[in-house]
């Protein structure tokens, strides 16, 4: 419970400072740092989440949202798809995503459609599909990348790299709110952003952002780094050790 | 038991990999063949990124036919000098296979390339051996001899063409120049396909040069051994896809299924040698062929280019 009591400091302190009229968030992951050792099997990490508000703070009508969006490190993407040519099943079209994440994570306290129409949520980009959707218009006006989007998000969902949660977050307070993220152990190393936004009656009242990365430790990382920075004595070392595992092997196994 | 696989980038079933490998070189053992061409696939089927299943399985290729090669060096099934002119026209081979790899990676059509291939090669090459296995056991039925007795002077004619050579071991007299067109072959496929050849080597062997079968064995392992030792430091230093965890996994498994392989091999008779081999490399042909011809039931795919890694 080390971040609730860092929450609740934070949040003394937005009190005496506090003198927006709108509602401020403040944020704090459970762990900045995701290690990965020889027995790592995926990770779990807690958004933590204060709604502040002081005496000036307009009262509202409507239930607050929340939408938690973490991204993981970006890549360029090939999404390919399979045609019948003649009597054979080739990849013809292919569509390229650059500078998309390899991992995408959405979760809010109820369906996003409930919160918000569909205007807003492909405006500022909430849902998964909606999450990497380039700016302006044109999109959707070219069916085809529509469908190769979805087609990209349904597949990183079967590998569990994308996710929404419809109640993913969940309020332990009217103000305080939690949010579970797992990170499976195919999830790639490098830096994560965490996008928190929250929501009233479908308008957007405050942002925060904050990140936590994955990162080799151990032998795993001297591993890693010794097959980028000593590459050729790494690849004569693998194949010396084949070699002799393969010579043992006779030796051990030999009966004539 | 999980492991975390440090290049590949994700964890797996230690024993799972084990029992894999095991069943995989004890099918190498048996036929001389370096298994690659059965292992990359499935470790791609494991979600293991298809230029680390590539590589990785390059150096485990190599330490399981370093344990074959030492049984038939043992046993003098080993044709040292055979294998020299192997190796020479392979290296040959392997440079324009990969110059061609790399014309069609920047064309956009490497994934038909390989796929194509692989249903050609595999259902041509293992059509033909087991129409020629099947025919043979139909005249041991019959009380025949299996095949016609090799005589002196009932050669085929590309043995003979000029530069021919005494290769003791192998019982053969032959000109070195078909000899190392098929090696030049096989190394052109291997780059391509990533795989060691041996598959298509071992039945050229037999059918081409009527080779015992013991020496081809040996000869095509020696052969092997030396392209993957090279293919795996080369692959090391360009880019950088061998997982050292995953190949010592993979190793432990192939080097013990590959001894119970070789044992194998020796109370297996020629005739179901080649029967087997044959449906081995039709089945193999027959998976690629279903994924060409079946309508896939997700027809799209998605890929990380390595640049991106």
């Amino acid at each position: 419970m080390r971040w609730l009591a860092a929450i609740l400091a934070a949040l003394s302190i937005g009190f005496t400072v506090g003198t927006a009229r709108a509602e401020t968030l403040i944020a704090a992951m459970s762990s900045h740092q995701i290690q990965i050792t020889s027995n790592y099997t995926g990770s779990q990490l807690t958004v933590f989440g204060l709604v502040e508000r002081d005496g000036r703070t307009v009262a509202r009508g409507d239930p607050y949202d929340i939408i938690v969006t973490v991204r993981g490190p970006k890549r360029m993407l090939l999404v390919r798809e399979k045609e019948r040519l003649g009597p054979i099943w080739i990849n013809r079209t292919q569509r390229r995503f650059p500078d998309n994440p390899v991992f995408l994570h959405v979760a809010s306290n109820r369906p996003i459609a409930e919160m918000m129409s569909n205007e807003t949520a492909q405006r500022d980009r909430i849902g998964l599909v909606n999450a990497e959707r380039p700016s302006g218009s044109w999109v959707d006006l070219d069916p085809g990348a529509r469908r190769f989007r979805e087609s990209l998000v349904r597949i990183m969902q079967g590998k569990d790299l994308y996710g929404y949660e419809e109640r993913g977050v969940t309020f332990l307070s009217n103000a305080l709110f939690s949010a579970p993220v797992d990170i499976p152990a195919t999830a790639p190393t490098g830096s994560y952003t965490v996008d928190i936004v929250l929501y009233s009656g479908g308008v957007p009242l405050a942002r925060q952002q904050t990140n936590f990365e994955v990162i080799k430790t151990g032998i795993e990382q001297r591993l890693a780094l010794g097959a980028y920075d000593w590459a050729l004595l790494y690849g004569l070392v693998t194949v010396l050790l084949a070699l002799f595992l393969g010579w043992g092997a006779s030796v051990i196994f030999r009966r004539d | 038991m999980q492991i975390y696989l440090p290049i590949a980038e994700l964890p797996i079933s230690v024993l799972m990999v084990l029992g894999l490998s095991g069943a995989v070189g004890f099918i190498s053992g048996l036929f001389g063949v370096g298994g690659g061409f059965l292992l990359t696939p499935l470790l791609i089927f494991l979600d293991i990124p298809p230029a680390v299943a590539v590589a990785t399985v390059a150096a485990q290729v190599a330490g399981s036919s370093m344990t074959g090669v030492l049984t038939y060096l043992r046993r003098k099934a080993l044709d040292l000098k055979l294998g020299g002119v192997l190796v020479s026209g392979g290296i040959l081979g392997t440079v324009l296979g990969v110059l061609f790899f790399n014309t069609m990676k920047r064309l956009g059509q490497l994934d038909l390339v390989i796929t194509l291939s692989y249903v050609t090669l595999f259902s041509i090459i293992g059509g033909l051996m087991l129409y020629d296995a099947l025919r043979a056991m139909l005249r041991v039925r019959a009380g025949k001899p299996a095949r016609l007795k090799r005589r002196g002077g009932m050669h085929p004619w590309w043995m003979g063409l000029p530069f021919r050579q005494r290769f003791y071991r192998s019982g053969l007299y032959c000109s070195v120049i078909p000899i190392a067109l098929l090696a030049v072959i096989i190394g052109f496929i291997g780059a391509v396909l990533g795989v060691g050849g041996g598959f298509i080597l071992v039945p050229g062997l037999i059918y081409f040069f009527r080779i015992p079968p013991a020496v081809v064995v040996g000869t095509s392992l020696f052969q092997i051994l030396v392209t993957m030792t090279g293919a795996t430091v080369l692959h090391a230093v360009t880019n950088q896809s061998v997982d050292i965890v995953l190949a010592v996994l993979l190793l432990l498994g192939g080097v013990i299924g590959a001894q119970f392989g070789g044992r194998a091999a020796r109370s297996l008779n020629v005739e179901s040698f080649r029967l087997l081999l044959a449906l081995l490399i039709l089945s193999v042909g027959l998976r690629f062929a279903i994924e060409l011809f079946i309508p896939p039931s997700e027809p799209f795919s998605v890929v990380v280019p390595e640049s991106g890694r």
